[in-house]
């Protein structure tokens, strides 16, 4: 044997005792997934929820774990494609043998993966809004953000009171535009509302001047959009250009404050509904998720100098509830389902969620709260 | 329609249009001294724009546009000088992928450098509420920005293509490389000008655009391909074609959409567009001859 070979076997020696020892030296460690849009056009969802889960996962192993267990959170980057949600699902299921999987960011992403979860028995916490993920009901698969036809109520009951009749629609062509596209459509009639136009956009859209031209000809009260892309803050931009003096509501997916800079001015007034923790300091300090809100926002705007949003909070439930859930079930993946399904009263970002088998989204219309802009900040809306 | 609608549709149009023919203008430009399309056109865009929006944190709105588009049209340079120049054997076909990498390449260092999220730069004259009334119909001042500078840049290069030896050396490439180089003309020089001017039309407008379509680490792509299709339409080469074309393509959107669902917006573009492809397959100002000389 030459020299050049045997040093070749002592390192390779030596690597393979110290990953042994290594191994023996650490805690069992419980694996969970994670798939998110951290880059793409939708990375304004996926990149705070990463930051979210990671910094989540060094807090859980600080404070000793799960029953003694660390967690390691394996975090894909999807890009928003359901196509790499689709194949980071299986890696995870099948190579990594995952606990459970957190995310996707995007309802287009879960909806392709929900069956593929189902399908493994692996629980899935989804990061994404629409309805369809959790109606009809998987075994395996919950959500965390509010449900988009709470959004859309809440914003048509605010119309019926302002004797708002006739508005017009405007939504994004991805999962989200369309599935708020649909509840507005489906509850409208039942608000007395009558939606006159309703147009999709493409969700890369730079200049909406042309469709709001058409809005506008109808005499439409008020205008609905229904995103979470960038363009949110340019209809915002091209109906004060285009002197539009109505009204204009969007969905939770404006509940960013970056979109509020982008639009600057044109902000001003935007109504929409949203989770608490954009005004968590207007709440009471005896309100349930004070003090969880209040705790996550002051930890991730430490760690990461940006704001806190709606979207990382999302993340921030489904890890938690996933970690209470198994807490009570233990490393068993069915008895942890269980559980999940059964978990009441806890105080999350989104609000209190109260699973049941009948419901895998945990929470009602009270998660959300009409916000709007004001002096370039969000606040609570009053209605005068 | 009313008279005002039908402004408010046509001021739509000719914002969105020009800036197409700005990006087309930009592979033109290109095109016309190395027989390729760049495919990192669009990158050029939303590098401009980016550097601007950093920049203007430290100094003046038009110091930092400018300081932008230098550098940019530096990063042209570069980009020519590393990976176009060196090339032993440069066929068209090597070429076009290695302008569809660095796109690539250009986009994940941005999104390194500057993160996913969306910016924007001040409007440069007014607020995002500003708007200014023209016969009935409702513009953002800066659309008229927009409208001004793309007419610049067209004057500009009208005057720099026949005025000055340089332009005219860069035209003598685009009609014939090889007669171009007979008579001492260093066509190496004039591919290395082409990516820094294109480059910095392409920075220029970037800035110009983004209070009113923001810039994201991938917003040059589906730019590029809308200047793509307007170059092609116009006649691959040809400025004015450039401009022509995105006016069509950029009307032809704002009508479809007073008729039909916004969402088949693009398709209408691109039917009319094979259409007249079928009827004139050099485009509408480009020459056969021409054409059949160029190997792409």
């Amino acid at each position: 044997m030459s020299l050049k070979k045997l040093l070749t076997l002592i390192v390779c020696m030596a690597v393979m005792a110290i990953a042994v020892s290594c191994k023996k030296q650490n805690k069992e460690t419980v694996k969970i997934g994670a798939i998110f849009a951290v880059t793409g056009g939708a990375s304004f969802l996926g990149a705070p929820e990463a930051k979210t889960v990671q910094m989540l996962q060094d807090e859980i192993n600080a404070a000793g774990g799960i029953d003694g267990k660390n967690i390691e959170v394996i975090i894909k980057d999807s890009a928003g494609k359901p196509e790499n949600a689709i194949s980071f699902a299986k890696q995870l299921i099948d190579e990594n043998k995952v606990f459970a999987i957190i995310g996707p960011s995007t309802s287009g992403e879960s909806m392709k993966i929900k069956s593929i979860c189902d399908d493994a028995k692996v629980i899935l916490v989804s990061c994404a809004a629409a309805e369809s993920i959790v109606n009809p009901i998987s075994k395996y698969v919950f959500k965390t953000p509010q449900k988009d036809s709470d959004a859309a109520q809440m914003i048509l009951n605010l119309m019926k009171k302002k004797g708002i009749t006739k508005i017009g629609v405007v939504s994004s062509n991805d999962g989200f535009g369309a599935e708020g596209k649909k509840q507005l459509e489906k509850l409208a009639p039942g608000a007395g509302v009558q939606i006159l136009i309703s147009e999709v956009y493409d969700k890369k859209a730079t200049d909406l001047t042309g469709v709001l031209t058409k809005i506008k000809a109808k005499n439409v009260q008020a205008v609905v959009n229904w995103s979470i892309v960038p363009a949110q803050s340019i209809i915002a931009k091209n109906m004060k250009q285009l002197n539009m003096n109505v009204p204009l509501f969007q969905s939770h997916g404006f509940g960013n404050i970056k979109y509020v800079k982008e639009a600057g001015e044109a902000a001003e007034g935007i109504i929409f509904p949203c989770g608490r923790l954009l005004i968590v300091d207007e709440l009471a300090d005896s309100h349930p998720q004070k003090q969880v809100l209040a705790k996550y926002k002051k930890d991730y705007e430490g760690k990461y100098a940006e704001d806190a949003s709606t979207f990382g909070g999302h993340a921030y439930d489904a890890l938690m509830i996933l970690v209470e859930a198994m807490k009570r079930g233990g490393s068993d993946k069915e008895k942890t389902r269980d559980a999940l399904e059964n978990l009441k009263g806890f105080a999350g970002t989104g609000g209190v969620f109260n699973y049941s088998p009948a419901d895998h989204t945990g929470l009602d219309i009270n998660g959300f709260e009409l916000l709007t802009v004001r002096g370039g900040k969000f606040v609570k809306y009053e209605d005068k | 329609m009313p008279f005002e609608q039908i402004l408010q549709y046509i001021f739509s149009g000719i914002t969105n249009g020009s800036i197409y023919a700005i990006v087309a203008i930009g592979f033109n430009i290109i095109y016309n001294t190395t027989g390729i399309i760049n495919f990192a056109q669009g990158e050029f865009l939303m590098l401009g724009g980016m550097t601007a929006i950093s920049l203007s944190a430290f100094m003046p709105l038009p110091v930092a546009i400018l300081a932008s588009v230098v550098i940019t049209s530096f990063v042209g340079a570069l980009i020519d000088f590393i990976f176009i120049r060196r090339l032993k054997k440069p066929t068209v076909l090597n070429m076009v992928i290695i302008t569809i990498g660095l796109s690539i390449l250009i986009r994940d260092i941005a999104l390194h450098v500057w993160d996913e999220k969306v910016r924007s730069l001040p409007y440069f004259t007014g607020s995002e509420v500003t708007s200014i009334n023209i016969l009935g119909a409702y513009i953002s001042p800066q659309v008229l920005w927009v409208l001004g500078v793309s007419g610049i840049i067209v004057a500009l290069l009208g005057v720099f293509f026949r005025v000055t030896v340089t332009g005219r050396s860069m035209r003598a490439c685009a009609s014939n490389m090889t007669a171009a180089r007979l008579c001492g003309i260093n066509t190496r020089n004039m591919v290395t000008i082409s990516f820094m001017l294109s480059a910095a039309i392409g920075a220029l407008a970037g800035c110009v655009v983004s209070p009113i379509t923001q810039t994201q680490y991938d917003c040059g792509t589906s730019l590029a391909i809308k200047g793509f299709t307007v170059a092609i339409l116009g006649g691959l080469g040809n400025s004015t074609g450039a401009v022509i074309g995105g006016i069509v393509i950029g009307l032809l959107e704002a009508f479809s959409i007073s008729i039909m669902p916004l969402a088949y917006k693009d398709a209408i573009a691109i039917a009319v567009l094979l259409l007249i492809l079928f009827v004139r397959p050099s485009g509408l100002f480009g020459k056969k001859e021409a054409a059949g000389l160029k190997e792409f």
